[in-house]
């Protein structure tokens, strides 16, 4: 596949494509600056503003529709120019781009809709619409960028406005350290990407996609695979991915209608974008696409298994985000026609994910803020619209025949059985496995939370179904749950194939197992584990967790990822603090020793003396001075460099 | 007997170093003749435009590329450019010194010789007004500061390092509040600035022994000489490598490089933080325009040797002002640390021995000096009845009760933090760029690693300034005055433009990255 990647200009109604970002940034600009006064209408400001965007993404999608070249970019200005180092303030729109901006505002839409009512007794609501603002800004950014600088730019906006939205509700301890190790786990991802983008400067010298895409043949395999690890460990902090996993769930301590936005239906899925984006350089080596394809197995049955044990809605749907995503990556993966798959998967995944999760923040909106799935029950008659809409979305995860998600997944599943060795039955079999389970898991949840006997705790009498200005979206995102799919599923793939460089000629592999077969065997497991839960939760469940196996233990505690985390990342981080604080002598402010206790004494802790001695520091300048010396004469005696 | 014969001079290449040093003489002047009360006015007035005509006399020069001063000073590009940096950023700091409407008298003490903690120091805090001996110090130590960077061999470089050192020793003492912490501060920081000084002058004294064991050349201690005796020598002598050993400790304790970054953080916190932001930002560019000349020019040919031993100095700097700047609880121990850090940025920016490099680490200055000042101005805001809150816990809520200048101080903590769109950003990519095509990928890894780890203390604080609740203790912030609001608004315009367009600052530090020999 030796076309070269061309784009361009963009004139006329393009030329604007601009707009889509600066609407949002000027909105939370002006919500953040204007502060209380802003109070009263800064919510409808915020929602108006992802309006136009959408509308706006919208007539920019039908220009786009109409030409002959689909992939334009506008030159905003030289960013940096110096020396060897040329970065493009720019923008491209091509049929990627634009699926992702209708998808971003639309979506976004629904949801910026939602909260209005949905935060409506939060004294941060301004606050929060701006920082949702910049969140949107962000996102667009990443998407429309023409190179790797401005995909950065928006990758760091994102990361920053979900910290932001994360650790919101500061009140609550748990959502500080939510929000913390999010933004660890994400920074371990980007510093990924950006020493990937370091390296395509030294190896190519530049970062712009034609460029990279052009020049990336001539590249020696190591640079590629290596590279192409670094973007992986990027898109696998941003979305989620084996092993930077655990964040994601964590993430639920935010607003729900976060949750929804961030990490269910746009940022979660930049990583998806990055690999799709790329997928020239993924192409261009197939240990990487396996390595690819292995993480999005491992992630989506890592997924299953961890949300079939837990009790917290928003969590249990976090951990289906995860797996959901998985099923992306492995999309991605696969390379060829597989890239439209998956993001095919990730548009119809953005309906109906943003619809489950306003569905349990409307839950939790009626049941006083209760999470745990053991003490709903029973709540189909009180809550009618919920109740369907929240069914629509989860038949269309399950991938239940005919709503979208059967659409949009099964297709992959078929792609993973189409790899020409051995691994068709491996990544084929976890696909098919993880549908059975998928369906299982989400069937426990549904009925839990809407059927069998009321576990209500005591407070609760009489669940309220949620008004009008929460259930209106949730209802068009039901719409979506079911038709979207098979929409998108006839005519998105066609529509990416014209995306330079994305697609190339699809490898017609022989399935190891027919198209029909499959086809039947998933629906059967996704019946089967549906059938299961249905039969084993149908008279509901104990109100708190009962002692377990092996395996439902481990999967309660996530599979002990986080007790791995801890003692690869953070157990050594403290112990780097500790040991630095310890050599510098001082450190600490807190270690107050007797010299400052004698001399400051009494007066108060603005006063207190530092806590080091001339002495200690001379000595420690002196050692310094020795081992910078030692380290000259050595290598000067040739033992070093 | 032979003839002496004077060098001769180009006045007009080094006019901006002689109009500094003037000023400063004629501050003393006015010191004594002037009227108490017209005294904060006139030497403002003064020392800003001393610096405005140095400034101009720059500019004029900016085409100039010679030696002068028999060998002592050269005035080339990255003189001229660091020069040109070092006066707009004392311009910004003269303007936080001179403020006298955030504190009632100014941030300097009234009497320095009364007893910290008496009643006659209580008395004076009360809002006499300052001592005014603080503006020749300061362009004492500007003087310093510029002939630092041109110095073209190394005991000009070093008188020029004790003629900006000295004003500064004092200048840490005069802090109005907290006179103990800040005295001690004084008296660590001269201590220990000796101590190094003498490092300095000790490896000077080696590499003139190197080069006169050197047959058939001079010996001698200006650059050229050295590097001509670098690139002669025969084998690689111990002198040599001692004396390059010394002379980089004494050059990267100022410039607060780990392991001699250790009188940083006390420093920082005691100084009166108008001071404080003009040594992070002066100070730094001064350090590493000399640490640039040396390193650059004096032992360019050495440079597969000092690579990776200040490579690692680098990664240890990096790490360290990196993962302290997480414990720190005092906002100024906090921008110490950070401070330290970039110091290990910037020391990357040393070791990519290209153009690109060399462009790349002095845009680097500029844009830190920019911000770092931005961010002391408004630590200089943040206040109760005793003076600054600086620590981290009195912080928590400033967005809801000042949203303005909360928000200003977040945009500066993510300038620091390197988010896009801000120069910190930029400056971090005019550096890791060049060095990784430089063949310095670890130190590149190293710097973004540690690059990552520093926004976490960052954006600790801006969560704190806008999610938490104000509490009791909640310092409000001081409305400022013009020369307050006009460094403010002077470094956050700076870090916002140098993030956004930085094409033409980087073209022109482009077109100076050339040393003469």
């Amino acid at each position: 596949m030796e076309e070269t990647v061309e784009y361009a200009q963009a004139t006329g109604l393009l030329g604007g494509v601009w707009l889509l970002v600066a609407i949002p940034l000027v909105s939370a600009a002006i919500l953040l600056l204007l502060g209380r006064r802003a109070d009263r209408w800064g919510h409808w400001l915020g929602v108006a503003a992802i309006g136009a965007a959408f509308v706006l993404g919208l007539s920019f999608f039908f220009q786009l529709r109409g030409l002959e070249n689909k992939s334009v970019e506008l030159s905003l200005w030289d960013f940096i120019a110096v020396g060897d180092l040329r970065v493009d303030f720019g923008l491209l729109f091509d049929p990627l781009a634009a699926v992702f901006v209708l998808l971003i505002t639309g979506v976004g839409f629904l949801i910026h809709l939602y909260a209005v009512e949905y935060m409506s007794h939060d004294a941060g609501r301004r606050r929060f619409f701006a920082y949702f603002n910049l969140f949107v800004a962000a996102m667009l950014l990443l998407v429309l960028g023409n190179n790797y600088v401005m995909l950065y730019f928006g990758w760091e906006g994102v990361g920053l406005a979900s910290y932001l939205l994360i650790s919101f509700w500061t009140e609550r301890p748990s959502a500080a350290t939510a929000g913390k190790k999010a933004f660890l786990m994400n920074r371990v991802g980007d510093a990924g990407l950006a020493i990937g983008i370091f390296i395509m400067f030294a190896t190519l010298g530049t970062t712009q996609y034609d460029e990279v895409f052009n020049g990336v043949g001539a590249l020696t395999g190591t640079t590629v695979l290596v590279l192409g690890l670094l973007l992986l460990l990027g898109a696998a902090g941003k979305s989620g991915q084996f092993p930077l996993q655990a964040w994601l769930p964590d993430a639920m301590e935010g607003p729900t209608p976060v949750s929804a936005l961030i990490h269910a239906a746009t940022m979660v899925t930049a990583g998806v974008y990055l690999i799709a984006r790329s997928n020239p350089i993924f192409s261009a080596n197939s240990t990487l696409q396996l390595v690819v394809v292995s993480v999005g197995a491992l992630t989506l049955l890592i997924g299953c298994i961890i949300g079939a044990a837990k009790d917290d809605i928003k969590r249990v749907l976090a951990w289906s985000t995860v797996s959901q995503i998985g099923y992306m990556f492995l999309g991605v993966g696969l390379g060829g026609a597989a890239y439209a798959l998956a993001i095919v998967h990730l548009l119809a995944h953005g309906f109906f994910k943003a619809n489950m999760f306003l569905g349990a923040g409307s839950v939790m909106h009626g049941m006083k803020d209760q999470v745990d799935i053991r003490r709903f029950g029973g709540l189909s008659k009180y809550m009618k619209i919920t109740w369907l809409t929240f069914m629509m979305g989860w038949l269309a995860i399950i991938g239940m025949f005919p709503f979208s998600g059967f659409f949009s997944k099964e297709p992959i599943i078929v792609a993973a059985f189409e790899r020409d060795d051995w691994t068709a039955w491996l990544f084929g079999g976890a696909a098919l496995l993880g549908a059975g389970l998928t369906a299982f898991y989400m069937t426990r949840l549904f009925v839990l939370t809407f059927h069998g006997p009321q576990r209500w705790t005591e407070d609760i009498e009489h669940p309220h179904e949620s008004p009008k200005l929460m259930t209106i979206p949730l209802i068009l995102l039901a719409v979506g749950s079911v038709g979207a799919g098979f929409l998108l599923a006839t005519s998105v793939p066609d529509w990416l194939t014209e995306t330079a460089g994305l697609g190339g000629e699809h490898a017609e592999h022989e399935a190891v197992l027919s198209h029909a077969v499959i086809t039947t065997l998933s629906l059967l497991v996704t019946v089967l584990g549906a059938g299961l839960a249905w039969f084993l939760f149908r008279a509901g469940t104990a109100t708190a967790p009962q002692p377990a196996g092996v395996l439902v233990t481990a999967a309660r505690r996530n599979l002990y990822t986080d007790t791995v985390n801890e003692a690869v990342f953070e157990k050594p981080g403290i112990f780097l603090t500790r040991a630095l604080v310890y050599l510098d002598n001082r450190g600490i402010d807190g270690l107050v020793n007797g010299l400052a206790a004698a001399v400051g004494g009494g007066s108060g802790r603005l006063r207190r003396m530092q806590t080091g001695f001339v002495r200690s520091y001379a000595t420690s300048i002196l050692a310094g001075a020795l081992l910078v010396m030692a380290a000259f004469l050595a290598v000067q005696a040739g033992w070093l460099a | 007997m032979t003839e002496l014969n004077l060098p001769s001079i180009n006045y007009s290449a080094i006019s901006p170093i002689l109009i500094m040093l003037g000023t400063a003489l004629l501050g003393v002047l006015v010191e004594a003749l002037v009227p108490r009360r017209w005294r904060h006015v006139v030497q403002l007035t003064l020392a800003l435009l001393a610096v405005l005509a140095a400034l101009t006399m720059v500019v004029l020069n900016s085409d100039e590329r010679i030696i002068t001063a028999g060998q002592a000073l050269a005035i080339d590009g990255p003189t001229l450019f660091l020069q040109g940096a070092i006066l707009v950023l004392a311009a910004m700091a003269l303007l936080l010194i001179g403020d006298r409407s955030v504190e009632r008298g100014g941030a300097f003490v009234a009497q320095a010789a009364v007893t910290a903690e008496s009643a006659d120091d209580r008395r004076q805090a009360e809002g006499r007004n300052g001592l005014t001996e603080v503006y020749p110090l300061t362009t004492f130590a500007i003087g310093g500061m510029l002939i630092f960077v041109a110095a073209n061999d190394l005991l000009t470089m070093f008188i020029a390092l004790e003629v900006f050192s000295l004003p500064l020793y004092l200048l840490c003492a005069l802090a109005r509040r907290r006179r103990l912490l800040s005295q001690e501060a004084a008296m660590k920081y001269f201590l220990l600035g000796a101590y190094a000084s003498a490092f300095f002058l000790f490896g000077v004294a080696l590499i003139y022994g190197f080069t006169s064991g050197i047959p058939g050349r001079p010996a001698g201690v200006d650059f050229a000489t050295i590097h001509a005796a670098v690139s002669e020598s025969p084998a690689s002598p111990v002198l040599l490598f001692a004396g390059m050993a010394l002379l980089a400790i004494g050059l990267l304790f100022k410039a607060a490089a780990a392991p001699f970054h250790v009188w940083t953080p006390d420093v920082y916190q005691g100084a009166p933080t108008p001071v404080t932001g003009f040594m992070a930002a002066c100070t730094k560019v001064a350090a590493f325009g000399a640490l640039l000349r040396v390193f650059q020019v004096a032992f360019a040919d050495a440079s597969w040797d000092f690579t990776p031993v200040l490579g690692a100095v680098a990664v240890l700097t990096m790490l360290v002002g990196a993962v302290l700047a997480v414990t720190q609880t005092d906002i100024k121990r906090l921008l110490a640390y950070s401070s330290i850090a970039n110091a290990g940025y910037l020391l990357v920016g040393v070791l990519a021995p290209s153009r690109d490099g060399l462009a790349g680490t002095m845009f680097y200055l500029v844009a830190y000096g920019f911000s770092v000042l931005a961010a002391f101005a408004v630590v200089t805001l943040v206040r109760d009845e005793d003076g600054e809150a600086t620590h981290l816990s009195r912080w928590a809520g400033l967005g809801r009760r000042s949203p303005f200048f909360a928000a200003l101080f977040t945009f500066i903590l993510l300038a620091f933090a390197g988010i896009p769109l801000t120069s910190g950003f930029t400056s971090k990519f005019a550096i890791f760029g060049p060095a990784l095509e430089g063949g310095q990928a670890w130190l590149v890894i190293a710097g973004v690693l540690t690059s990552m780890v520093l926004a976490f203390p960052y954006l600790r604080v801006v969560v704190m300034m806008w999610l938490s609740e104000p509490g009791e203790s909640t310092p409000t912030v001081t409305v400022p005055g013009g020369l307050t609001s006009a460094a403010l608004m002077i470094g956050v315009l700076a870090t916002l433009v140098l993030g956004v367009a930085p094409a033409p600052l980087l073209d022109l530090a482009a077109g100076a990255a050339q040393f003469v020999r």
